[in-house]
């Protein structure tokens, strides 16, 4: 039999038996969908962290307030104070000789306004190390000044969003700002960088760490980003600022530093969670798929009796007759795996749009995967029906009289 | 062309064995035109069966063509039956999906003949047998006659040289019978050996030799009068050549 002709065979068969059909193309679809959709979930979570972290780099470390457990769930970035980390801290973190930089964070909002517009905007107390070691470029102007930590001066630097909200098309270099109590003057604007990761740089404004203590009433620092010279001593450096931090707490360990490492192993627990739930998900959908092929045929089988009778009659080898139902079954999976594609693609794309800056998409090993094994499933599972109605005894099935 | 000797088959019906065929002898040649009757339950099915190499005698031999078909493989027995036999059943067997055309197609399909050999073929079987206007058509939405017709073009399709009909007649009305009837014949007379069973004894008179069956036995085996069978064939002539010529010597099925 050509291959062609074995297709459009099974085709009118399964067109014939509309009901079975949908059924096992439904069950099939489940599977297929279930593999997709979560790892195209799992891996548009993991491609974000890492994104986020590419910004950063390996060789930096940031310091949060207050101990916790880095080995199981996430690391505190939210931070519970339980003593504050000064700005003499993060001056001492950087006289340590294997530390190149420190970028002091104390983030807040706060109504920023230009002559009559005026709009709350994202404030970043910090200084001048930030702006390379978060990779973010200027379009105009100069970053913060280079001036001692404690020294508050009032200059700013701006997003572009920012600049286009409270300026329009006029010049904004040079000119003043109004937020809070202070006024600041506008020395550099960033680049556009597009829909930034966890902070929209693009709608934030910059100034330097000690007006921001001022403006925002507060002595300590919510992060300290601390950049390594080198990444082979990181563990030697962790340990370094960790007792000189103890040092200067009075002993106490009330800090704690996460690395990319340590956070993405974190979330590497998380993912490992999801691929377990997926692949339980898709093993526990194909089986039932695979339960319900095996049924669904064995009726089509007996209820064809009197047809393989009659293909057995016409001289059909045993083998042909077996590849007939085997076909058939894996036409079905392929049917159902591709609805189940589809769909998983078009649910995926809806989250992309959604959720611009996450990429959920299904890693292609997944796809591949998944059709796979359904055509597998089908396969295993209809070897049963198929070599029953092969190995049919051809009178027997012809005198079956349940059919004519 | 075909030698039974001593041909047995036993059915085990609970504790109880059913002598169906019980020692039969019987040899044909080729382009014989047979009848077989006999009471119901006689094994008049069985031997059909068992000439179409449907089903495996108990004990004995059949000898196709010289071979001895009790050493072939299930294979092989397919195999013949694909090019060498031709089936007509009483309740036609016909696919019910697919049309009179694709029906009689089938054994081309299955033996996987190119589209482009098929379609002349098929069409040209279709005419004949005065099928054109219900090519298209499925099983259920034709007579009794046009099934017995489309299942006749399917069993001839690959130019057998066995025709073996199991009362092919028996599900219609008197006039298709006759049509039916009739066109096995004129295959007949285009070389094709045909073995009809049947219960009408209009029919069973038609043949040249006549087989009468009791209990799994040949209880009679004679010739009727030829000038009568004669008289018959050309009583109704049909339009048209013979539909089975075989005068090249080629092998069924190899086109
Ligand atoms: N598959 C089977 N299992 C058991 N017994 C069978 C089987 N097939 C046939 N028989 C028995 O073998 C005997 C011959 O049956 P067969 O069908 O050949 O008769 P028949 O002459 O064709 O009868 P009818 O005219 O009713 O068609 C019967 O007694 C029947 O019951
Ligand atoms: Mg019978």
């Amino acid at each position: 039999m050509r291959f062609g002709d074995l297709l459009a065979f099974n085709f009118k068969a399964i067109r014939r038996q509309r009901a079975r059909s949908i059924m096992l193309l439904i069950a099939i679809a489940i599977g297929v969908l279930a593999i997709n959709l979560l790892t195209g979930i799992g891996e548009g979570g993991k491609q974000f962290v890492l994104g986020e972290f590419d910004i950063l780099g390996k060789n930096v470390l940031i310091m949060v307030p207050g101990k916790k457990e880095t080995t199981g769930g996430i690391p505190p970035l939210t931070g519970e104070t339980t003593r504050d980390l000064s700005l003499q801290d993060a001056e001492a973190i950087l006289r340590l000789p294997d530390v190149s930089a420190v970028a002091p964070l104390i983030p807040g909002k706060i109504e920023i306004s230009h002559g009559s517009l005026s709009r709350e905007a994202f404030t970043i107390g910090t200084n001048r190390a930030f702006f390379p070691m978060r990779k973010l470029e200027l379009a105009q102007g100069s970053i913060l000044p280079e001036v001692p930590m404690d020294q508050a001066v009032s200059v700013c630097v701006i997003g572009s969003k920012l600049r286009r909200e409270l300026f329009g098309s006029r010049p904004a270099l040079g000119q003043w700002l109004r937020a809070g109590d202070s006024r600041f003057r506008v020395i550099g604007i960033l680049k556009d960088r597009g829909q930034g990761m966890s902070l929209d740089m693009n709608d934030a404004i910059m100034i330097p760490v000690a007006s921001a203590q001022s403006l925002f009433n507060t002595e300590g620092l919510f992060r300290i980003f601390i950049e390594l010279r080198g990444l082979q001593e990181l563990d030697k450096s962790r340990l370094r600022i960790t007792d000189l931090l103890k040092n200067r707490h009075d002993g106490e360990e009330d800090v704690t530093i996460i690395t990319q490492d340590s956070l993405l192993s974190a979330f590497a627990n998380i993912l490992d969670t999801m691929t377990l739930t997926v692949a339980g998900i898709a093993a526990i959908s194909m089986l039932v798929a695979g339960i319900l092929i095996m049924n669904v045929s064995l009726i089509a089988v007996s209820q064809r009796t009197s047809e393989i009778g009659l293909l057995k009659a016409l001289g059909l080898p045993a083998r042909t007759v077996r590849l007939i139902f085997l076909t058939e079954a894996m036409m079905m999976a392929a049917g159902g795996a591709v609805v189940g594609l589809i769909i998983s693609q078009v649910l995926l794309f809806m989250a992309r749009q959604t959720y611009p800056s996450v990429p959920f998409t299904t890693p292609s090993w997944a796809m591949l995967g998944s059709i796979t094994v359904a055509m597998f499933t089908a396969l295993i599972f209809s070897a049963i029906p198929a070599r029953r109605a092969a190995n049919m005894v051809p009178v027997d099935a012809l005198l079956d009289k349940t059919a004519g | 062309m075909i030698q039974l000797r001593q041909l047995c088959r036993d059915f085990l019906v609970g504790d109880q064995t059913v002598h169906a065929l019980d020692h039969l002898d019987l040899s044909i040649d080729k382009g014989e035109y047979l009848s077989v009757m006999g009471p119901s339950g006689s094994g008049k099915s069985t031997l059909l069966n068992m000439l179409g190499l449907l089903d495996k005698p108990s004990a004995g031999e059949y000898l196709l063509n010289g071979t001895a078909t009790s050493g072939l493989k299930e294979e092989q027995r397919a195999s013949l039956r694909g090019g060498h036999i031709g089936f007509v059943f009483q309740s036609y067997h016909l696919i019910p999906r697919l049309n009179a055309r694709e029906n009689i197609e089938l054994p081309l399909v299955l033996a996987g003949i190119a589209p482009k050999l098929r379609q002349p073929r098929v069409a040209e079987l279709l005419a004949r047998l005065d099928l054109i206007d219900r090519a298209e058509h499925i099983p259920n939405q034709l007579s009794g006659g046009q099934r017995q017709r489309v299942a006749i073009g399917r069993a001839i399709v690959m130019e057998p040289d066995l025709l073996l009909a199991d009362e092919p007649t028996g599900n219609l009305d008197s006039k298709s019978g006759l049509e039916v009837i009739t066109l096995l014949e004129e295959l007949n007379a285009g070389g094709i050996t045909l073995l009809v069973v049947t219960h009408d004894e209009n029919v069973g008179a038609r043949a040249r030799r006549r087989l009468h069956m009791i209990d799994g036995a040949i209880s009679r085996d004679w010739q009727t009068d030829s000038a009568e069978s004669k008289s018959i064939l050309t009583a109704k002539p049909l339009t048209g050549k013979p539909l089975t010529q075989k005068t090249d010597g080629k092998t069924p099925g190899a086109f």
